[in-house]
């Protein structure tokens, strides 16, 4: 069924009588050609492209619990593309531009929505940083520009601008930058998925591998045993548990990071506002809560929630920058648990196993990343060669000396 | 989380910063260890859901270092050495 403005029209006519369930449940088959372990954002938007773009349509994924359950469903729906290193920045930008067609490609509304995004400085070395950032991302082919005060003070009269400590003397902006209605985001590339052929198999926790010399055949699943040609890890925040059936460790500790909305306000956010003195990041909401998020709690973590020295944290980071922001209570805020790898970027790779492929290590990026990094790993399963935006995104990256630390920590996964 | 610092007693965790896993104590020897070695040292972690021992700093504190048994799927906290014994037992200390 396709969804358009005469269909809910025709359907409001007739009692709305017409709707069909938006994906099948189907029960698992004894063998596919490929099997994608996690039905989460990136999970789902790699059987999409597999079916779509590549034309595998034997594809199953295997979800541990239901759709978007995961970080797909818990993150603060940011999307940009304003990195600075080659082997991101490409990447990225594949993915805004994904973003940007994304609606009328799967037929289905995630309210994608370009209101900009504003990263505040406030100091003259962070500016030339972002001068630098501006440039990388221009090259890149995205949008970029350098704002200075009195611009950010017209677009954003609200903030502390004067502040002694840290005054706010630029921004970096991306105006194609913005926010996306995450859980449709998951609805819409299960929808698109399953209507080409892709089951989409749900409370299917898989338990194992079928490894015999050196080659996958299979999964071991609550389900019983399912055979694959070719097995791909999407596991985010649970990918070295998942790896680990495959006696693998990776470079990777997870962590738990939390998030915030306000109760509903009259539109005072027009876009993405983040301040560059503390960690603080901040949009609205089309219900009209304020959406936020700073740091990780900082140590490893599995469970789904956070403490709360990183509550205060966040809301001080939040004071700091943005006064009024006191005025509002906090309504909810949850926690989501995330691969931190050791230089703050992802893996799309194949692995030491024939047949076993891996998509982890998303850190904070997972989200604006999930068109591309579904592509990617598409054409990563189909072609058996790697995208070129996600080229450099290897596993073996650490031994080769070829890391991509945007933010130049090194090997601490709880700095990146 | 509530860490019980062996000479101070229960302490907050906020006093503390995180460095990972305490496997980090076992640092290969640099001038001899295959590289294969050292980039698992450095870079490659067991990551477990559920007990896992690591190394706290008490930074706002009396700077020791700790070793927390924590669980990673409940957050309690189930044992707290000082890093110092435990790098003695190990052999690390002269």
């Amino acid at each position: 069924m396709r969804y358009s403005a005469l269909r809910i029209l025709k359907e409001g006519l007739t009692g709305n009588r017409g709707w069909e369930p938006v994906w099948r449940e189907p029960e698992p088959r004894p063998e596919y050609d490929i099997v994608i372990i996690g039905g989460g954002g990136h999970g789902l938007s790699t059987a999409y492209y597999l079916a779509k773009e590549f034309g595998e349509r034997n594809v199953a994924v295997l979800e541990k619990g239901w759709l978007g359950s995961g970080n797909v469903g818990r993150n603060t729906t940011i999307i940009r593309s304003n990195y600075l290193l080659e082997g991101n920045q490409p990447f990225y930008e594949f993915s805004l531009k994904l973003w940007e067609g994304l609606e009328q490609d799967f037929n289905y509304n995630a309210m994608v929505s370009q209101r900009g995004i504003l990263n505040l400085c406030h100091s003259d070395p962070q500016r030339d940083a972002f001068v630098r950032r501006a440039n990388a991302m221009r090259l890149s082919g995205a949008d970029a520009m350098v704002l200075g005060p009195d611009e950010i003070r017209k677009m954003c009269p609200y903030l502390d601008h004067e502040n002694a400590r840290f005054p706010i003397t630029g921004a970096l902006w991306q105006p194609r930058g913005g926010t996306v209605r995450h859980d449709a985001v998951a609805w819409g590339y299960a929808r698109g998925a399953d209507k080409r052929g892709v089951d989409i198999i749900q409370n299917c926790e898989v338990t194992g591998f079928d490894i015999k010399n050196g080659r996958c055949l299979g999964v071991e699943t609550a389900k019983g045993p399912i055979k694959a040609r070719k097995v791909a890890m999407c596991a985010a925040g649970s990918s070295s548990r998942v790896a680990a059936f495959a006696s693998m460790r990776l470079p990777i500790e997870s962590h738990v990071l939390q998030a915030f909305v306000s109760e509903g306000l009259k539109p005072v956010l027009p876009g993405v506002i983040t301040f560059g003195a503390g960690h603080f990041y901040v949009s609205q909401s089309d219900k009209g809560g304020l959406v936020f998020g700073g740091d990780i709690d900082g140590y490893n973590s599995y469970a789904q929630r956070g403490n709360l020295p990183v509550v205060e944290d966040v809301c001080e980071g939040g004071m700091a920058i943005m006064p009024m922001i006191g005025r509002a209570r906090l309504l909810r805020m949850w926690g989501g648990v995330m691969d931190m790898s050791m230089d703050g970027s992802p893996f799309i790779d194949k692995t030491h196993v024939e047949g076993l492929y891996l998509n982890a290590g998303w850190c904070y990026g997972g989200f604006k990343a999930t068109p591309a990094s579904g592509y990617c790993y598409a054409h990563l399963l189909a072609t058996d060669q790697p995208h070129e935006t996600a080229r450099f995104f290897r596993l073996d990256r650490f031994r080769q000396g070829a890391m991509i630390d945007e933010k130049g920590v090194g090997a601490q996964p709880n700095l990146h | 989380m509530i860490i019980n610092h062996p000479l101070l007693g229960p302490r907050d965790a906020a006093e503390f910063v995180v460095l990972g896993d305490a496997c980090l104590i076992d640092r290969p020897d640099g001038m001899n260890a295959a590289s294969e070695e050292m980039h698992d040292y450095a870079y490659v972690r067991d990551n477990p859901a559920g007990e896992h021992r690591e190394l706290w700093y008490h930074e706002q504190g009396d700077r020791s270092w700790l070793v927390v048994t924590r669980s990673t799927l409940t957050h309690d906290v189930i044992k707290v050495e000082l890093a110092r014994d435990v790098a003695r037992a190990r052999g690390r200390s002269r």
